[in-house]
């Protein structure tokens, strides 16, 4: 757990260190477009008070939490199902990688004309955005399932349900984990974008708005705000990432032997 | 006969032209028996134990386990694989591993437990149960396969060269391990190796193979006393009969280039190409 | 175990493809959707080969592939540079060492309205975009080969009297290549992304925009029609990234994998 720990304190290192840069860059900018870094600051509480945060981030990360989720179950079930059956894979496999190589904001507009310009609309373009590393990553973990561990599995009468749960998924866990944290930045962008095509309220339309109406310092500490949310997403899925999986990570660190 | 081997035969679709690993096989093991599986490299040992496991459907010939015949892995066998690294699941400790095939079964919790730490506690690793398998030496890994099979309760046991890939040492004392949980358990195991050594100090009989495409050479008894260890045994004289009996066995069977009706030409190298 | 030819899995996934085909034409038809959301696949294909006809298409999607590789190669020289003096630096290299999973602080996305401000539906913006984007995957893949840098070579070359910039040159970049070429992989991916976004968003010239323009003025056919460009856009880059890296690594491939992040 220490070593976690230390790793995080380390990680904040770096964007503290970032920070810094940014502050001495600006420190004094004429440019309208970039003002220094401690005026960003002093705006930031006046602009994301508690009510902002409830009515504009708060459903942000909603609509982020509700599109990844269905993103993760649609993503793993067919992927182990894909990728379960070679022939369903060979198959697919070209049709799955076009469609993962499709841009995701380009999602907007097409599901636009399904869904609307509600919150729908938004969570299904996460979703369908979120969906192809998962799913194509899950393929490849359940493809690359020790055949000396399945054997062992079908001698044991480990069969079916059992067998998925126990063998497959565990087995293919750090390939998914992996598609997981494409998905979530990718996630990330179209929680943003979609709200800057068409929205009411939201992370990316404030920060549209304040851009729109030119209020510089404001759409900066919406931009400030919007990395450290990233960051924090990324040290949280860090967190449970490192704790779901340590028994990889142990294994790795075992193989890879003392350094 | 618990385990009875009739015909087998297994012939492999090449890319070119077919291959016959294994020809005829015929062989069967009591309850309570020993026995080893000895042969040149690439005679379709492999091949003959999946089949036997279960785990490959033989192209001719039957496998019957206690009157029934084997087409699917049976209930009642459990298997030992040479890579022992790759046959226990990394996320779960040494407990679990062991718990798991009974767990599958259906076995109640207090039996499972009770299974569990009498297995383990045979093979030595009483204080490990809360380890992961990658935390372990590789001798230590095997050990957990085995009590894994041990508290599954197989009416046979079957161990595909599972000491081939650990040193020497560890080595002797894994075989010393099996012949004692063999008499104490009084389980039934049929154990593949290509080390003639290990084969005449385990076993009460040997199997010897020809090479591929493989048929049973010649079935020895090991008049061997039955409590044996590394140092006494090796060292005795009918040891050493036996041993040399069964390389010269071997080297014949190498020398013999068995021309089947089908391909013959380093029927070995394209069998391991099939297989792989 | 026959090797038949539907057997192949080329053919199977032509199959496959061949199925989508036939999925698209059919589904607006049976009334599970509207042909107005989801045009058939031969109305669409009609839009593909309209579009293939307009000048203007083709002066799109050369504004986007400029602005793709402009944005790469800034990207991934300034990556590369960063990358090895913060490697060849052993302060920087202790700071960023296991914070390099953190790299990546703002998403892209949120710099689009900087970009609007500054360079309103000019090329920068889009580059702004791309180059930011992909200059974190570049600098993140770098800093991993120089991670795996073996101390003991560097140390030897060290003893002998290597200075810094040998050592780079020695030590440092054939350990660190296999590395630069994925992050070039990925970052030509990302470019990609990020510059058909910022058309789509921001109205910088290129197929995003013309996207856009189809979906506003509700030419759905066109709209799929372009989609369905940049996705096989998206595919030959990446197709054509992985060549080129087996080629330049074709000595090295065996040793290295990639490095998921």
């Amino acid at each position: 757990m220490t070593r976690v720990v230390t790793k995080i304190g380390l990680a904040l290192l770096l964007p503290l260190v970032l920070f810094g840069v940014w502050w001495f860059a600006t420190a004094n900018s004429q440019n309208f477009y970039v003002p220094p870094l401690s005026e960003i600051l002093r705006t930031f509480p006046e602009v994301w008070t508690r009510d902002r945060l409830r009515a504009d981030v708060l459903p942000s990360l909603i609509r982020l939490a509700v599109g990844y989720t269905i993103a993760v179950l649609a993503g793993v079930s067919l992927g182990v199902l894909v990728g379960s059956n070679r022939r369903v894979r060979a198959v697919l496999e070209p049709v799955l990688e076009f469609f993962r190589a499709i841009p995701p904001p380009v999602l907007v507009p097409v599901i636009m004309l399904f869904a609307g310009i509600g919150d729908t609309m938004k969570v299904v373009v996460i979703a369908a955005g979120c969906v192809w590393p998962i799913l194509l990553n899950t393929v490849e973990g359940v493809r690359a399932v020790d055949s000396v561990l399945a054997d062992t599995c079908r001698s044991y009468g480990i069969t079916g349900s059992s067998r998925v749960r126990h063998l497959v998924l565990r087995s293919a866990s750090p390939q998914i984990a992996a598609g997981m944290r494409q998905a979530l930045s990718i996630g990330i962008i179209l929680m943003v974008i979609s709200e800057m095509f068409a929205a009411s309220n939201g992370l990316g339309f404030t920060i549209v708005q304040f851009q729109r109406s030119f209020a510089i310092p404001d759409m900066w500490s919406g931009i400030l705000l919007l990395g450290l949310l990233g960051l924090t997403l990324s040290i949280l899925f860090r967190l449970v990432e490192s704790w779901a999986l340590r028994w990889y990570h142990g294994q790795r660190r075992a193989q890879r032997g003392p350094s | 006969m618990l385990l009875d081997v009739r015909g087998l035969k297994k012939v492999y679709e090449g890319r070119q032209r077919p291959v016959e690993a294994v020809r005829d096989l015929t062989f069967g093991l009591d309850a309570g028996d020993l026995v080893c599986l000895v042969g040149p490299s690439g005679c379709g040992k492999t091949t003959l134990l999946r089949c036997m496991a279960g785990l490959l459907t033989p192209t001719a010939g039957e496998v019957w386990l206690r009157d029934k015949r084997v087409t699917s892995p049976p209930p009642g066998m459990a298997v030992v694989f040479q890579e022992y690294g790759r046959s226990l699941f990394p996320w779960m400790s040494v407990r679990d591993n062991v718990e798991l095939p009974l767990r599958n079964k259906g076995v109640a919790r207090r039996l499972r437990q009770d299974l569990v730490g009498r297995a383990l506690a045979s093979v030595g690793l009483a204080d490990a149960h809360h380890a992961y398998p990658w935390q372990l030496s590789g001798g230590m890994q095997q050990r957990v396969a085995i009590a894994r099979a041990v508290a599954y309760q197989p009416d046979v046991l079957l161990m595909d060269e599972p000491f081939a890939a650990v040193d020497a040492q560890t080595r002797a004392d894994l075989e010393d391990l099996i012949r004692d949980l063999w008499r104490k358990l009084g389980v039934t195991i049929l154990f593949v190796t290509h080390d003639i050594d290990e084969a005449v100090y385990l076993g009460q009989r040997v199997i010897i193979l020809s090479s591929s495409p493989t048929v049973v050479r010649e079935v020895l008894d090991v008049d061997l006393p039955d409590r044996r260890d590394q140092l006494t045994t090796r060292s005795d004289s009918r040891f050493t009969e036996l041993r040399s009996h069964v390389y010269a066995q071997i080297q014949a069977a190498k020398r013999e280039s068995t021309v089947g009706s089908h391909d013959a030409a380093r029927p070995t190298d394209l069998a391991k190409q099939v297989l792989q | 175990m026959t090797r038949s030819l539907w057997g192949k899995p080329a053919v199977l996934g032509l199959s496959g493809l061949a199925g989508l085909l036939l999925l698209v034409e059919v589904l607006p038809y049976s009334g599970v959707v509207s042909a107005d959301f989801l045009p058939p696949t031969h109305r669409i294909a009609v839009a593909l080969a309209k579009e293939l006809a307009t000048g203007a298409f083709w002066s799109a999607l050369w504004d986007t592939l400029v602005a793709w590789a402009i944005g790469l190669v800034i990207a991934v020289l300034a990556g590369i540079a960063a990358g090895i003096v913060i490697g060849a630096v052993p302060v920087l290299r202790a700071l960023t060492a296991s914070t390099i999973e953190f790299l990546r602080p703002i998403p892209s996305v949120a710099l689009i309205p900087l970009a609007v401000l500054l360079y309103g539906t000019e090329i920068q913006s889009t580059l702004l975009l791309v180059v930011y984007a992909s200059f974190w995957q570049v600098l993140i893949q770098v800093l991993y080969g120089v991670q795996d840098v073996d101390p003991i070579a560097d140390e030897t070359a060290r003893s002998y009297g290597l200075g810094t910039l040998a050592r780079v040159r020695y030590v440092l970049w054939p350990t660190a290549l296999p590395y630069v070429m994925t992050g070039v992989r990925l970052a030509a991916a990302v470019a990609l992304v990020l510059a058909i976004t910022a058309e789509l968003v921001i109205g910088a010239p290129g197929l995003g925009s013309r996207i856009a323009v189809a979906q506003s003025s509700n030419a759905v056919p066109n709209m799929y029609a372009l989609i369905a460009v940049t996705g096989l856009l998206g595919v030959a880059i990446n197709l054509a990234a992985r060549g080129i890296e087996r080629l330049l690594l074709s000595w090295h491939q065996s040793v290295r994998g990639e490095v998921l992040v």
